[in-house]
């Protein structure tokens, strides 16, 4: 167990530096930092002012240096102007010349700063995180005991017409993504075409969510990743149900709520729960939806801000957080499942 | 002109639609309910008999109703087809009358299916499914709108053309001057007063050419790439299952903010990632004639040289949009959206014909082949893929599904397509700002969206139903 952890997590260290590493090559080619430039400086620059302003920004090394220098493990980058000022990548308000460490980056838990926001990466990817946290929370209260309740209901009888109903609600709700389902809540539950009874956008949300201004949102995204699981765990349940130590409960005459409650339930939700940690990654994808649709300003809505305008460094903060979820989420599944079923445990 | 109603001289059928609907939706509640309760058995003389319950009765009322209204629904569509003249047909029958070629298209294939079913092989079972139909009528459907509507027969007005006066109008509206085009907008204007129902049709026609090629590209690739992976494993298998993974742990938001740019088009990593992507059909196909026809070289040389030089010149016009008769030109921003999907689905795809070669390799007719003296390519592309074909294909249509999916978020975040294109994803993200006002301009382009997407995962899901039954 001891080295298959060690050798997962060595993977994950791989796969985080090659994917960090592409992304940051990504977001520095050079339309990229031209674009930059031109939002940073003046619109009407012309290519030489481009190329000075990359030169004096730092900019100019290269990628796998500077993709160095912002993981730490390079020093930073400094530059002389014409008047001897010398500027660098870790000299800030805080820091002058002289007393600028040599190494600045993420291993020593600097982030960088936010070009759009104009602020410190680390103090925005926290707050907006935090604020991820609380829907993301909300909507794992909402939809794993619904998904879990309609795929034990749907797989206990299969075939039946109980069965049929919820697969088929299981099936629309996979087929209706964020930006669809979103659009229709919103039609029906908060426009003057429908009832009036929640509001379309969540930015008040922020400071004080309330079942108004929440709800919709939360619905959105659990309502999509819902079906996924309540199929899988219709599944799991079905091959339950007809495994043999249910029919010697059967035979024994304990009576059909008891097999479900006590015998089935217990090994039908191995599966599940692999699916629901593997399920994180969508709902990355759904917060950012959901996020810009409603207006919600957390983890999903800044992602977009930073991508659109090119902020590298919020960009590459945000990615990183992304692709751990991605990775951590993996292993949990992985020692998870290897921890519930005694089967592969003990094999 | 005055506003069109929705069901115009049919109207009188509102009632009994709403009354059948709201019925089917009770007793579809009771019959869950009383499920929970178990049939009971009683003893006549010396027979079982199951006593009548609740259920058995809610069940009935379900069929009973369910019917009714489909046969309701069916008399808006004929009436509103045989009502002469727009205002008594109101919008949904004017509407139907629109879609006049694509109601024939359908119950035509639906005969010819359904009369040939038995010798059609698993599509023919298709037929014996009630979701698999289902599923495949609503896909046919969009597929024939798609087509008829690039050719112009449905449409009613430029997806382009800005009229004045309609902006934001509620569906139905009449035109201010009525002119020489269509006099009325059926599905209302957007916020810059085009026709939503000629864009929804459009727009299905953007979705219908790319998601399909898109799937099919990615299941080249993860097919190309899955199979030697399981069959020759070691090394091989180790390093593309590590770079799947690798794509496979990119959020696809940010693999497509990062790729899906106008910089990133002008860096030519699209072109070179086209180039990379795009062989692997000519590989496969290459691969697939010589394995076939390797002792056959006469034939084998013949079909060889086809596919080369018609995948070469298809190659050179779609990858590097070079294509040196001039006929194929493909675009640059949709080459990038293109590319992206596929990109996105081909680990995935790979993954499954991984999982899937693996489990056939172990079976003995593999173990046959071999000792035969078969080539490995023979066997993976003649003996291992046809046996996987059956959860490949159901993958198939569940994946043209997400495909649709990503395009529709591509086009939500402005991404990719040009910012006038009809598709459904952009006119969602145009649409949504006035949402709690003027609703339709989004609603519409949603709801075809999801029916396509429900349309596919039923389609897959009969599919699943019938291979499984042999």
């Amino acid at each position: 167990m001891g080295l298959f952890i060690a050798r997962r997590l060595g993977v994950m260290i791989l796969t985080a530096l090659c994917l960090t590493f592409v992304i940051f090559s990504l977001t520095n080619l050079y339309p990229n930092l031209e674009k930059l430039a031109k939002t940073q400086g003046n619109v009407r620059m012309t290519d030489e002012q481009v190329a000075t302003w990359i030169e004096r920004n730092g900019f100019g090394e290269p990628v796998l240096l500077r993709y160095g220098q912002w993981l730490g493990i390079a020093p930073g980058w400094t530059y002389t102007d014409e008047d001897g000022t010398v500027r660098g990548r870790c000299i800030n308000r805080d820091n002058t010349s002289e007393t600028a460490p040599r190494f600045c980056g993420v291993l020593q838990g600097d982030w960088g700063h936010s070009t759009v926001f104009r602020d410190d990466v680390s103090s925005i990817t926290a707050t907006r995180l935090a604020l991820t946290g609380k829907l993301m929370f909300w909507v794992m209260v909402l939809m794993v005991p619904s998904a879990l309740l309609i795929g034990v209901l749907a797989g206990m009888k299969e075939g039946s017409r109980l069965d049929r109903s919820l697969s088929t609600f299981s099936i629309a709700s996979t087929a209706t993504p964020e930006y669809v389902s979103g659009v229709i809540f919103i039609t029906l539950l908060a426009s003057s075409a429908g009832w009036k009874i929640f509001k379309g956008t969540a930015t008040s949300a922020a400071d004080n969510a309330t079942f108004e201004n929440f709800f919709l949102p939360v619905l959105t995204i659990a309502l999509y990743g819902m079906g996924y699981i309540a199929r899988m765990t219709r599944a799991s349940m079905t091959e339950v149900m007809t495994a043999q130590y249910i029919r010697t409960a059967r035979l024994k005459g304990v009576s059909f709520r008891n097999i479900v409650l006590k015998h089935a339930l217990r090994n039908a939700l191995i599966a599940p729960f692999t699916v629901i940690m593997l399920q994180f990654p969508w709902l990355l994808n759904g917060v950012v939806i959901v996020e810009t649709l409603f207006n919600y300003k957390g983890f999903g809505w800044t992602l977009v801000q930073a991508a659109g305008n090119n902020d590298i460094e919020l960009l590459l903060a945000c990615s990183v957080v992304a692709v751990f979820v991605v990775l951590v989420t993996q292993l949990i599944s992985d020692i998870g499942y290897v921890f519930l079923n005694p089967r592969i445990r003990i094999a | 002109m005055e506003q069109l109603t929705w069901t115009g001289n049919l109207s009188f059928l509102n009632p009994i639609f709403l009354g059948l609907w709201t019925l089917l939706g009770v007793a579809v509640m009771a019959q869950i309910v009383t499920s929970f309760f178990g049939t009971e058995v009683d003893v006549a003389g010396d027979e079982l008999v199951v006593r009548k319950t609740p259920n058995a009765m809610a069940d009935k009322v379900v069929v009973w109703t369910f019917f009714a209204s489909l046969a309701v629904s069916f008399a808006y569509l004929v009436g509103g087809i045989l009502m002469p003249g727009i205002e008594a047909k109101g919008i949904i029958g004017t509407i139907c009358t629109r879609l006049l070629p694509v109601w024939i298209a359908l119950a035509a294939v639906f005969a010819l299916s359904v009369a040939f079913k038995r010798r059609l092989g698993l599509y023919g079972k298709l037929f014996d499914s009630k979701i698999g139909m289902i599923g495949f009528a609503i896909v046919m459907f969009w597929v024939f709108t798609a087509v008829f509507g690039a050719m112009d027969l449905v449409v009613t007005h430029d997806p382009l053309s800005q009229l004045s006066g309609m902006k934001n109008k509620v569906p139905g509206t009449p035109l201010p001057d009525g002119g020489d085009t269509y006099p009325y907008y059926l599905l209302g204007g957007d916020n810059l007063a085009r026709d939503v129902f000629s864009r929804v049709v459009k727009g299905s026609w953007e979705v219908i050419k790319v998601a399909p090629f898109a799937t099919l590209f990615a299941f080249m690739v993860g097919i190309t790439l899955g199979l030697p992976a399981a069959y020759f494993g070691g090394k091989l298998d180790t390093f593309l299952t590590f770079l799947a993974n690798l794509i496979l742990a990119f959020p696809v938001i940010l693999l497509f903010y990062l790729l899906v740019t106008p910089e990133i088009v002008l860096t030519g990593i699209p072109v070179y990632m086209a180039a990379v992507l795009f062989i692997f059909p000519i590989v496969f196909t290459v691969i697939l004639i010589n394995s076939r026809f390797y002792v056959q070289p006469g034939k084998r040389n013949l079909y060889l040289a086809i596919t080369l030089v018609f995948g070469l010149w298809l190659y050179s016009g779609i990858a590097w949009n070079a294509d040196p008769l001039g006929i194929i030109e493909f675009p640059p921003n949709l080459l990038v959206v293109f590319v992206s999907v596929v990109f996105v689905n081909s680990p995935t795809v790979f993954r499954i014909v991984r999982g899937l070669a693996l489990d056939i390799k172990t079976r003995d007719y593999v173990a046959a082949g071999q000792t035969r003296g078969e080539g490995a390519w023979y066997i993976m592309l003649w003996e291992i893929l046809p046996n996987a074909r059956g959860p490949l294909i159901v993958d198939f249509c569940l994946r043209i599904g997400y495909t649709t999916i990503l395009l529709g978020t591509l086009g939500f975040f402005g991404l990719g397509l040009s910012p006038e294109s009809p598709d459904w994803g952009s006119t969602i993200n145009d649409g949504r700002k006035l949402l709690s006002i003027y609703p339709h301009a989004a609603l519409v382009p949603a709801l075809s969206l999801m029916s396509l997407v429900l349309g596919l995962n039923l389609l897959a899901d009969g599919l699943r139903e019938e291979s499984l039954r042999d």
